[in-house]
């Protein structure tokens, strides 16, 4: 019986740090019991680590795993027949991609996690959608892309969903003004991948001279900032483009792990970063101390909804900072942060290479 | 068609004078003296260890001892015009390499690094500066310093003169730029990669006072650590002889730990790297026989016994393999080609020599003390590089 089981029907939102902390500290030594159990090679590193997952652990002693691994090994706690459907990151061609285990419990778990965190934002009425996206991107169900499971993921917060983008990620023109006309004024959901709205949706938009009228329309987005950060995009641009493009006034950025779907973190009115009752985060210095508010730091999270691979706590390659505790505008309990981008590439030093790559 | 790569001149021109010097010729000697001496008393200069380190070694009192242990009763030339491909990642390397081939009596095309070091411009000005005086107005016309993306074509027109080649690089890029062709009669040297490793004597580092293991581990940073043990004399495994190994162990990293907590800038980069690494090793698990972290700043992985590949286990900024062995002869089966610098302490370096030389090992090619293991020098990978860059004139 995991800690879960105990939250789960409590609002996402509602847990105290203090509080949140006790239930971890026992949450995650069942869950590390369970990895260090079922996933031999998960075992092997907290063996290494001379961690004895028997004994009581302060939440920020249990042991993080790098999300790197998961590219690089097969780490199930279930046995293969079990494994419902395989989830992979959306690597660029020729780069390593994750692979991601679920069984039928996980997966109801994320599926689960996903849906009350974002009514929490949206509400719990459905309504109409439109995904930025191409339908294509949902086609293969038996391998899970991020990009797909995040579309699937939200589709079940609406009605109506419509696809913006065609095949061949053209701007399905015609599409999307006759939704933006048909639910004018209304409330409506749009959903897409940062950099895909803002590449392939708001600049055709604003190429094209098109305003859509969706001024009660409700934006979420994911994805990570690395490409529209090298445009000097940043949220406020993104924020302020959208505004003219489409009229809308609400958008939520996300951040969240294809190795810890379901439990994402979603920005509030007050633009940060919230943790809920399945998630949290704690940032570590270069030594792994941990840092205090307002000190950029390495990225550790922590999510309860990992049965069937030793995903529950990871070191991610992401900076960010935390910024407070129960405190937030917006009266959400828990942790807020910021994520600053990917750890700065430091450079390589020694002679063992000559040339640069091309 | 792409459009043509530009070759930026830092220094010189296209014409270099390929008309060769006798080795250790008195104005290149003086150039290297003016230069350690400019370098010196730069203020901007001094801020950058390596080029300290640079300018000390090219000091005429050091050169000068060269030169004495150079002649041999021979009479050289320099081979003419030397092209040095030097490597990408260490800023001051480029340097050393232009002052082997000046050396030699070569002229010199030096390519020096495209990531823009401000180590290169320190040098570069203060050359430009020296090379203004009519005294060097000679080696002047011999030297050009250059900026390249990597390019077959251009690597192949600056090859078309040469009496010699210097490659620093990888085993990937040494092959690469072996498809510039060369003329047959261009000697090259290649600095590929290599392997290091250390062997360290236990009951030697038990009877250490204080002071003395705080400079043998400051010795061992400045090894492993300055370039986060990428530079291929920086040490990977450490071999621990006698007995008390873990005692020993205890007290050396500990020392370790404590001088790298103070010195060095661990990156989040770095961090997650080492960590990642140390997963790997903790998965794979075979022959594994321990693991230890002294914090963040040194990883330590013992090994149950040594294997022919050793070579292929790396540490990074901070991360060691171990064992401990009873005596330095089960090092020669592990010992290939690759293995290039065997740093020591506590051991006696004739014995270490004598190992060599009786078991005719393949690989080891220099035995230095703890400290010492970057100290580059005209004996260099195996080579006496500067005799390498010339000719004899063997008159009978």
């Amino acid at each position: 019986m995991f800690a879960i089981d105990r939250i789960i029907d409590r609002p996402p939102f509602s847990l105290a740090q203090r509080e949140k902390e006790e239930l971890y500290a026992a949450a995650l030594r069942e869950l590390t019991r369970h990895h260090s159990k079922r996933c031999p090679p998960y075992r092997r590193i907290l063996d290494t680590l001379d961690f004895d997952p028997d004994l009581a652990h302060r939440v920020e002693n249990i042991p993080f795993i790098p999300v790197r691994l998961f590219k690089e090994y097969e780490l199930a706690s279930v046995a293969r027949p079990q494994v419902f459907k395989t989830m992979t990151s959306s690597g660029t061609s020729g780069q390593a991609v994750s692979r991601i285990f679920l069984d039928r419990e996980t997966a109801a778990l994320q599926t689960k996690a996903l849906a009350k965190i974002t009514m929490d934002f949206i509400g719990a009425k459905r309504l109409p959608l439109l995904i930025i996206d191409t339908p294509s991107a949902v086609k293969d169900r038996s391998l899970f892309s991020a990009r797909g499971a995040g579309i699937l993921g939200f589709s079940m917060f609406g009605r109506n969903v419509t696809y913006a983008l065609d095949d061949a990620l053209r701007l399905d023109l015609a599409t999307v003004e006759a939704f933006s006309a048909e639910h004018a004024g209304k409330d409506v959901l749009l959903f897409g991948f940062t950099y895909m709205i803002w590449e392939y949706f708001h600049k055709e938009l604003a190429r094209l001279k098109r305003r859509l009228g969706l001024g009660k329309g409700i934006l979420i987005h994911g994805g990570g900032w690395k490409k529209l950060n090298d445009q000097a995009v940043d949220n406020n641009v993104f924020k302020h483009g959208l505004q003219n493009t489409c009229g809308i006034e609400r958008v939520h950025n996300y951040y969240g792990l294809v190795e810890q779907t379901g439990s994402i973190f979603m920005e509030c009115k007050a633009g940060v970063l919230h943790a809920s009752i399945f998630s949290d985060v704690i940032i570590r210095r270069p030594d792994f101390s941990v840092c205090g508010a307002r000190e950029a730091g390495l990225v550790q999270l922590i999510s309860l909804l990992p049965l069937s691979y030793p995903g529950h706590s990871l070191l991610t390659e992401d900076a960010g900072e935390w910024l407070g505790q129960d405190d937030c505008s917006c009266g959400r309990l828990g942790k807020y942060f910021k994520i600053n981008g990917r750890v700065q590439n430091a450079e390589t030093r020694g002679c063992s290479d000559a040339y640069e790559p091309a | 068609m792409n459009p043509p790569n530009p070759v930026v001149y830092l220094l010189g021109s296209q014409a270099v004078s390929a008309v060769p010097l006798a080795p250790y010729h008195p104005l290149a000697c003086d150039l290297l003296n003016d230069l350690s001496s400019e370098l010196r008393a730069s203020k901007e200069a001094t801020a950058y260890p390596d080029v300290m380190a640079f300018a000390f070694w090219c000091r005429k009192a050091n050169i000068t001892q060269l030169q004495s242990q150079f002649e041999d009763g021979r009479t050289r030339l320099g081979l003419g015009l030397a092209l040095h491909i030097t490597p990408s990642n260490v800023p001051i390397n480029f340097a050393f390499s232009f002052a082997f081939g000046l050396l030699a009596g070569n002229a010199n095309i030096v390519r020096v690094p495209t990531k823009p070091f401000r180590q290169i411009d320190i040098i570069c000005t203060t050359l430009g500066r020296l090379f203004e005086s009519p005294k060097y107005a000679e080696l002047k016309a011999m030297t050009a310093f250059v900026r390249y993306e990597r390019s077959e074509r251009i690597t192949a027109a600056l090859s078309e003169n040469c009496g010699a080649r210097v490659i620093w690089g990888g085993d990937a890029s040494i092959k690469d730029i072996r498809k510039s062709p060369a003329p047959v009669r261009c000697v090259e040297i290649a600095f590929s990669d290599r392997y290091s490793f250390c062997l360290l004597d236990a009951g030697a580092i038990l009877s250490l006072d204080p002071d003395s293991l705080k400079r043998l581990a400051e010795g061992f940073y400045n090894d492993a650590y300055l370039m986060d043990q990428n530079a291929c004399s920086s040490p990977h495994l450490i071999i621990w002889k006698g007995g008390s190994a873990d005692a020993a162990q205890e007290k050396f990293w500990t020392a370790v730990a404590e001088v790298a907590a103070q010195k060095y800038d661990l990156s989040a980069v770095h961090a997650v790297d080492k960590y990642t690494l140390f997963c790997h090793d903790a998965i794979k698990g075979n022959n594994v026989k321990y693991t230890r972290r002294h914090g963040n700043y040194v990883y330590r992985v013992g090994l149950n016994k040594l294997t022919k590949d050793m070579d292929a286990l790396r540490g990074t900024c901070g991360y060691f393999y171990e064992c401990d062995v009873a005596n330095e002869n089960v090092l020669a089966p592990i010992v290939n080609g690759k293995y290039q610098t065997l740093t020591y302490f506590g051991i006696d370096k004739t014995a270490l020599r004598d190992f060599v030389i009786r078991r005719r090992l393949s690989g080891i090619d220099r035995i230095v003390p703890v400290g010492k293991a970057l100290d580059i020098g005209v004996i260099w990978d195996g080579y006496d590089v500067v005799k390498t860059l010339s000719r004899i004139i063997d008159v009978v």
